[in-house]
């Protein structure tokens, strides 16, 4: 599967785009731990590609690459053709690579929509001067992204929360307001990472379905990090599976499903 | 009896007055420790720094002077030249912004992700070698400050109670301006840090820094922005403060009375900075008045203190400080 032009047909039926982003070779070591051994993969646009592996397997690591929070020891990223130099997260960010967080991280102190709209500050171009006046185009700029994140909100069916402390609402509601930030900055990649870790079966099921829905209807590419298996068939058009920082399978779930190291690996030998 | 209380407002309005230059320093703590959740203990001492460099850039002084001389054995003092007040405070307003790049640069950046007992213990470090650096700069001799600001007695507010109650109130015009500008720095401070792209992202910033990354926010820059507002927020104060007592070493010092201010208002809200120093400069004075005499005077000394001690005890979050809830 090395052509990068037209699209691909997945065993879903479904068709996803062009290569967006390519990772070649990424080694990722801290000291003398080995986080991820000589992986490389791609993301194309429109997909949902889906990263799973057993605990410590190098998954998130794997995600803090692509959005900047770690610099790879070997190996390059390549992002719409072209080859990514060492990034901060905040460039990766204003690149159009939002993510969530494993545990979390809102701005707890700020209300809902406080929180949605800094997704946004990576569109904003008014200046600092003109903004600390409030000129004019200030105004009308911050008019206009408000009502992006109003969609945003209606959209995820937080509209009652809005303006409440993020720090007072309960766990599944702040990881939908993670993804509504997220959601805000109109990512070209969206990497979540276990969205649906510590819900209940109603919440993981909303879950996916916004995240199918999201997919659906703004095209997102989607790159996440889950745990369970039948989210993870349901939900994702390709899958990596990775295991002690290698990759062991990489293709369509049905094929991974079937692929005799990923069974003895993921869900252990003789499980059935 | 309606003489008491003729001196005690004018007693509680003088208090007022003093409060709000409280409040000034007060302001510059709140608005550092709400962005970057640190405690800038040296933010007294930048007040005092930006007044010395203030002066110093006005009169013509060189800089390093002390240190010139006795190197060369020459008798530098002065360049010869006045620098008009108003772009001797732009100077300074440069001044004190490159020295936000040189903290960002030279401590901040190192401490990404450090505790804040440890970024606390590195502004007490900054506020000693501010100190320093100051004197070394400008030299510790006391100056005068005048930038043109109004001062002494307000003749209307005199005439004006003086037809009212048969008394003269005094009131220094300095006093009046310092609230004026108080208000309208507060204002302006709310406004931006509430309804701008770069307000909402420096709270984002104080909140968690992982996620203000992740949402493209550049922590430099931000904090660059921080203490850039902080200089700016220190220089005013120092300005108040170096016209009505002369710029001196003891200026620093008035970053203790602003402890108090910040229990009593919390270190979280900037309408509580003015409001507690506005309630220390008033209880202050009122309690001299009433309570002074009888127990030998001086209180003026300790009052703020013992107030603030209550507020630990009893509200520990103070008036208007965000409500501190763990949730196990």
């Amino acid at each position: 599967m090395k052509d990068t032009g037209a699209g691909i047909t997945t065993a879903e039926g479904g068709s996803v785009g062009p290569v967006l982003m390519e990772l070649r070779n990424i080694t990722l070591r801290f000291g003398g731990v080995v986080a991820i051994k000589d992986i490389s993969f791609d993301i194309r646009e429109g997909e949902i590609r889906a990263i799973i592996g057993p605990n410590g397997a190098g998954k998130s690591s794997m995600l803090n690459v692509i959005s900047g929070f770690y610099v790879p020891t070997e190996g390059e990223v390549w992002f719409r053709g072209e080859k990514r130099g060492p990034m901060k997260p905040y460039q990766v960010a204003r690149l159009g690579i939002a993510r969530t967080f494993q545990n979390i991280a809102l701005f707890d102190g700020m209300s809902v929509l406080d929180n949605i709209m800094t997704g946004r500050l990576t569109l904003m171009h008014s200046g600092l001067l003109s903004q600390a006046m409030w000129w004019g185009k200030a105004a009308a700029e911050e008019d206009e992204h408000r009502e992006k994140v109003e969609k945003i909100i209606d959209f995820l069916e937080i509209q009652n929360i809005r303006k409440t402390p993020v720090g007072r609402l309960p766990y599944g509601l702040k990881k939908r307001v993670e993804l509504a930030r997220a959601l805000a900055a109109e990512p070209k990649i969206l990497l979540l990472d276990e969205p649906m870790a510590g819900m209940n079966v109603e919440e993981k099921e909303d879950m996916c379905r916004f995240i199918l829905d999201v997919n659906d209807e703004f095209g997102t590419t989607t790159v996440l990090i889950e745990h369970d298996m039948g989210v993870v068939m349901d939900l994702s058009d390709r899958v990596v599976v990775m295991d002690y920082g290698r990759k062991i399978g990489d293709g369509p779930p049905d094929e991974v499903r079937n692929n005799q190291d990923v069974i003895d690996a993921y869900l252990g030998v003789a499980h059935a | 009896m309606l003489d008491q209380l003729t001196y005690a407002s004018e007693a509680a309005l003088n208090g007022l007055m003093a409060g709000v230059m409280y409040s000034l320093v007060a302001l510059g703590f709140v608005l550092i420790y709400k962005s970057s959740g640190v405690f800038n203990y040296a933010q007294g001492v930048m007040a005092l720094f930006a007044a010395l460099t203030l002066v110093g850039i006005q009169k013509g002084q060189v800089p390093f002077a002390h240190l010139i001389n006795a190197v060369t054995g020459g008798h530098l003092e002065t360049f010869g030249w006045q620098v008009p007040a108003v772009l001797a405070i732009l100077l300074t307003i440069v001044v004190m912004i490159g020295m936000a790049i040189v903290i960002e640069t030279l401590v901040l950046k190192h401490l990404v992700n450090q505790a804040p007992i440890i970024l606390f213990m590195a502004t007490i470090g900054l506020a000693y070698f501010l100190e320093g650096f100051g004197d070394v700069m400008w030299g510790a001799d006391i100056k005068t400050l005048d930038v043109g600001l109004p001062q002494g007695i307000n003749e209307t507010i005199e005439s004006v109670t003086d037809t009212w109650f048969g008394y003269g109130f005094f009131i220094d015009n300095l006093d009046i301006v310092a609230a004026i500008v108080s208000v309208a720095l507060v204002t302006a401070l709310t406004l931006f840090s509430q309804y701008s792209k770069q307000g909402r992202a420096l709270r984002a910033v104080a909140d968690d820094h992982q996620a203000a990354l992740s949402v493209g926010i550049s922590l430099r820059f931000i904090w660059v922005l921080v203490w850039s507002i902080a200089g700016f927020v220190a220089l005013v104060a120092g300005i108040m403060w170096g016209s009505k007592s002369g710029v001196q070493f003891s200026l620093s010092m008035i970053a203790l009375k602003a402890l108090p201010v910040l229990m009593l208002g919390g270190f979280t809200s900037i309408p509580g900075a003015i409001v507690g120093g506005l309630i220390i400069g008033m209880g202050e004075k009122l309690f001299e008045f009433f309570v002074g005499p009888l127990i030998g005077g001086a209180t003026e000394n300790w009052f703020a203190y013992v107030l603030a001690l209550f507020f630990l005890v009893f509200r520990p979050q103070g008036l208007f400080g965000e409500r501190i809830i763990e949730r196990v």
